[in-house]
């Protein structure tokens, strides 16, 4: 409406190329210009080069050489270690996306009780998030200790021998895990929050009228009105799980034998401890391949699920 | 006279209905609270430990079971860590700087002028910088350091704020909902008093977006205090290393000692937390109002 009050206002007259016209584009462009400054050399320039790499032996030191496609042959051929970050990556997704989901969705659900004092609560669970991967990650290192550990400490107050959890191939992933919940359930908490408090309370009343016991409010209505913030979720947490690093870096360093050399962290040593630019750029490329593959499967699935009223 | 008593005992049994459901409404809340406090003490557990080891004594930080209100401080911790930290903390709090108003300054030119400017190319120009998200940094690092090694980047402070300044897809999408929303009256009634198009953006719209500008503020400082990445990878020389990383690099060197480890950690996370207690209203509403749309 505006917009066309708006073009009716302008004469129809006017020159295409009028001063003002011009002046109008220029000044755009200016405002724009540094930012369209950094997507092409920050993003652009440096995507084409990565593509190009990734068909090289680059190493940093001498002129690449033209590999051909030798460098994702070989990821998919030869390189057992590559298998391995595949599938300690799978496991740590298992592991991360429903824990977090699942227990974001119970802190929400906590969080949105009109009570005294509950943003006091919110504020606690939400603090992780903001605080630094390196500081918590070395105090969880502590924690997970087998001897002197706080946790291994309180599963022997309930008659449990706690494993070595960082030096355990076992159980390094799952320490992984429980830091990486802990640290992240912050943010999926407070968007499920948003979600929450977007239901209108009428369909509550209704939901009441009906006869609906809170289990069958909250499974018919909270639960389908929720799922188009659960499936934002879902992608941006499939997004980011395939590419944990931090935790991993400071927690395990990989190790023990590799049990936690998750996707990124095995491009990292293969790039900046190895010097194998030209295959670390063709495993960016996969990765990048494999996120589009499932965030358009996720896409496609939705509408199976995603309830938009 | 039995009206009266019938209706007598239907209050006092109202009454004690009231009761019973106060009680339970009591006791319920209890319940939640006591649920919550649990969760909130297991979220703030390793903080609070990280604090308190940071006053201990090195033979008492281990100990079992663990107090978390020591009896002796040790303020020594931060007498030692301050003998090495002075120069992670300084590059930190430069990096921040450099980091927050750059990205303000540069996303909110480019916000105003995508939201309200009507100009050639806009529309295209915007859905490609939104299409960069697309795909994710991993494949752009590589890359970034060949690049950062042929003009001699490398080893220096620039990788670590330039690109985040210049390539702040997420702030400038955030600043244009917000931009988008001025009634138009506004601008059209400077226009008429003769303002310039960077004196409306300067004098009548930034201050118009302020609680915006406070969030896209906060995910810049953490986005460049919490940085490990970068630094991990860009700088070699000791002292142009950032705190947070500092910590986990140099922790058999310098902070070989738990409690100045735990005391170096504490300091690395209270610039953080003063800030986003400073501003956790406009926070909490850019990550809402990134993720519903």
């Amino acid at each position: 409406m505006a917009v066309k009050a708006k073009a009716l206002a302008r004469p129809a007259t006017r020159p295409r190329f009028s001063r003002r016209r011009v002046r109008q584009n220029l000044e755009g462009w200016l405002f724009i210009a540094p930012v369209v400054v950094g997507v092409l050399s920050f993003y652009f320039v440096p995507i084409l080069i990565s593509f190009y790499t990734s068909f090289t032996n680059a190493d940093g030191l001498t002129k690449p050489d033209w590999v051909g496609l030798f460098n994702y042959q070989r990821l998919f051929t030869r390189d057992q270690f590559f298998r391995r970050s595949v599938l300690n990556t799978l496991f740590y997704v298992v592991g991360h996306i429903p824990l977090t989901i699942g227990l974001a969705l119970a802190l929400a659900l906590l969080c949105n009780r009109p009570m005294r004092g509950v943003t006091w609560f919110r504020t606690a669970y939400f603090i992780p998030v903001v605080t630094n991967v390196v500081a918590v990650s070395l105090v969880w290192s502590f924690f997970f200790s087998p001897r002197g550990g706080i946790i291994n400490w309180g599963l022997s107050l309930v008659g449990i021998g706690g494993p070595a959890w960082l030096t355990d191939t076992t159980w390094a992933m799952p320490a992984v895990i429980i830091v990486s919940v802990w640290f992240g359930v912050g943010y999926p908490m407070i968007i499920l929050l948003a979600g929450l408090q977007g239901i209108p309370e009428i369909y509550y009343d209704a939901a009441k009228i009906d006869g609906a016991s809170t289990w069958g409010r909250f499974r018919y209505v909270t639960l389908p009105l929720l799922t188009p913030a659960i499936f934002f979720l879902t992608i941006t947490q499939f997004i980011s799980s395939f590419q944990v690093f931090g935790i991993i870096y400071v927690l395990t360093g990989g190790g023990p034998a590799r049990a936690t050399s998750v996707y990124i962290y095995y491009l990292y040593q293969n790039a900046f401890q190895n010097s194998r630019l030209g295959y670390a750029s063709a495993m960016a490329w996969v990765l990048f391949a494999a996120i589009a593959l499932i965030t358009l499967v996720q896409w496609k699935l939705q509408k199976r699920w995603v309830i938009y009223d | 006279m039995a009206n009266v008593s019938q209706a007598l005992a239907r209050t006092r049994a109202g009454n004690q209905a009231r009761a019973t459901v106060m009680l339970g409404r009591f006791g319920v809340n209890l319940f939640f609270y006591a649920l919550m406090s649990a969760l909130a003490v297991a979220f703030l557990a390793p903080l609070l430990w990280m604090v308190t080891a940071s006053l201990k004594p090195e033979h008492l930080v281990l100990s079992l079971p663990p107090d978390f209100l020591p009896r002796h401080f040790r303020w020594e911790n931060y007498r030692e860590v301050f003998e090495v930290i002075p120069l992670f903390l300084y590059n930190s709090v430069k990096l921040a700087f450099l980091t927050v108003t750059g990205v303000l300054l540069v996303t909110s030119l480019a916000a105003y002028a995508f939201a309200r400017l009507d100009f050639w190319g806009r529309d295209f120009a915007f859905s490609v910088l939104l299409a960069t998200l697309m795909v994710p940094g991993i494949v752009t690092l590589i890359p970034l350091y060949i690049i950062y090694k042929n003009i001699g980047w490398i080893d220096t402070h620039y990788p670590l704020w330039v690109p985040k300044v210049l390539h702040s897809v997420f702030a400038t999408f955030l600043l244009r909902q917000f931009f988008k929303q001025i009634p138009q009256e506004l601008e059209d009634a400077a226009r008429i008093d003769g303002a310039s198009t960077f004196q409306i953006y300067w004098r009548i719209m930034l201050p118009q977006v302020k609680p915006a500008l406070a969030a896209v503020g906060i995910f810049a400082f953490l986005d460049s205090w919490n940085d490990l990445f970068g630094p991990l990878i860009f700088l070699n020389s000791l002292e142009l290393q950032t705190l947070p990383v500092a910590l986990k690099l140099f922790q058999g060197e310098f902070f070989s000692q738990v409690n100045v480890l735990m005391a170096g950690a504490t300091l690395s996370i209270i610039p953080i937390l003063v800030v986003f207690f400073a501003a956790q209203k406009y926070f909490l509403q850019g990550i809402t109002m990134t993720g519903i749309k």
